[in-house]
């Protein structure tokens, strides 16, 4: 059972945007007393996430909230957007495999640097991807 | 819309001189008056000139659209005012009131005129409501925009002064990265860089990471690129300044940045470069 403690939402619509981004996820983190390595691993996970966003889909909103469960404290991380979707995911959580000319490690990379990883997209529709990072996870 | 007041903007501008008459004492009566940004006699002149280019472009079929395209030379006097209002420092809510003095002035001259009349009044005080609001609202955003301007500028800015290439040693030159590695930043970065590894005939070329907050995979594909460039150009580029939580990041992330030489700290980094150059520091023993 994940309850939320606060939430705020982050429009994120041009580059300039991951910056404030990025803030406000640091202030979440150490609001529930996160580690450095695991606030690094979160905002870099979210900063991959926002481009993402920026480059397919033109922009989103982030949901940023502080959640518990059990005596567990984290941030959680709803990246919404309404582009085109992703026609494969499997393929898209592939290490290297991008249809852009980047790395190929955002989703993936995402994936292995937070504790929960959920992708739902709808080809034309949109993507949704929640991420959760536990304080200790 | 088309049934109203008849001749509404032909009262208006035959009413001209009461308007400004009225308008300027409202202005001049406000406690908010800035007599020190603006003199009474600026502020007539301005005030007269809007008013005169209102009245000219008004019209009774353009007076209810105020999305009208008459009113661009309106918009024009008044964008020009805002502007200059806000770089004399004039507050945004004072330059708002400035715009609403008018529409007492307005709306009084109505009153007088119809007062026999409530149903055309009525009418008349919404058609001329809406249409300073509107114009208020243009004030705001010229504004705004003016800010923005201000802000684009000093990014720009701040990209420029925030990537200097300094010469260390002979040969060795350092690039200390503060703030985010954007595509544009790694640009101007790359170019800097380059050019002074020309410019020098330096063989090594330090990049310190140190005041880059997090490094993700396009951060770390930029890296890449420039180090990539350097050693096309010939040098050997070492990464300093990678801190404990960024290389956990980096190696969760699946980077691989084996193949570029990084080390933790720029003396380090330093070290090395002396390591290569086969240059040795000493300790000087001073015979005394």
């Amino acid at each position: 059972m994940i309850i939320p403690l606060n939430k705020e939402a982050v429009e994120v619509k041009k580059e300039q945007d991951t910056i404030f981004l990025r803030n406000r996820i640091k202030e979440c983190a150490t609001k529930t007393g996160m580690g450095l390595v695991n606030q690094t691993k979160l905002i870099t996970a979210a900063s991959e996430l926002a481009r993402n966003m920026l480059r397919y889909a033109g922009g989103g909103n982030v949901l940023v909230e502080t959640v518990s469960k059990g005596r567990e404290n984290g941030v959680r991380l709803t990246f919404k957007d309404t582009g085109p979707g992703i026609p494969d995911i499997a393929m898209a959580m592939k290490d290297g495999y991008s249809t852009g000319k980047s790395l190929g490690l955002g989703l993936p990379g995402t994936k292995r640097l937070v504790s929960e990883f959920d992708i739902k997209s709808t080809p034309g529709t949109g993507t949704v991807i929640t991420i959760i990072k536990w304080k200790n996870g | 819309m088309s049934n109203q007041s008849p001749d509404l903007a032909k009262t208006l501008r035959k009413k001209r001189n009461d308007i400004l008459e009225l308008w300027m004492k409202n202005q001049l009566a406000d406690v908010s008056l800035r007599e020190d940004l603006l003199t009474n006699e600026e502020l007539r002149a301005q005030s007269e000139e809007l008013l005169d280019v209102l009245l000219q472009n008004l019209n009774e079929r353009n007076i209810a659209e105020v999305e009208s395209a008459d009113f661009e030379p309106v918009v024009e006097v008044l964008s020009g005012i805002s502007i200059s209002r806000a770089k004399q420092g004039f507050t945004p809510r004072e330059t708002g009131l400035y715009i609403f003095s008018l529409k007492d002035a307005l709306l009084t001259v109505v009153q007088q005129e119809l007062k026999d009349d409530p149903a055309q009044l009525v009418t008349a005080v919404l058609t001329i409501s809406k249409l300073v609001d509107s114009f208020g609202v243009t004030t705001f955003e010229t504004f705004i925009k003016g800010r923005e301007e201000v802000i684009l500028r000093q990014t720009d800015e701040i990209t420029e002064i925030s990537t200097p290439v300094i010469q260390l040693w002979d040969n060795i030159l350092a690039l200390p990265i503060i703030g985010t590695l954007d595509s544009s930043r790694t640009q101007v970065v790359m170019e800097n860089l380059l050019q002074q590894i020309v410019d020098t005939g330096s063989s090594i070329a330090i990049l310190d990471i140190s005041g880059v907050p997090a490094v993700d995979s396009l951060v770390a594909q930029h890296l890449i690129k420039t180090v990539s460039a350097t050693r096309l150009m010939g040098a050997e580029c070492i990464i300093s300044g990678i801190r404990p939580e960024i290389a956990q990041t980096v190696v969760h992330l699946g980077i691989d940045l084996s193949n570029i030489v990084t080390k933790a700290s720029l003396a380090s980094a330093l070290r090395y470069a002396f390591g290569m150059l086969q240059l040795d520091v000493k300790k000087t023993i001073r015979e005394k």
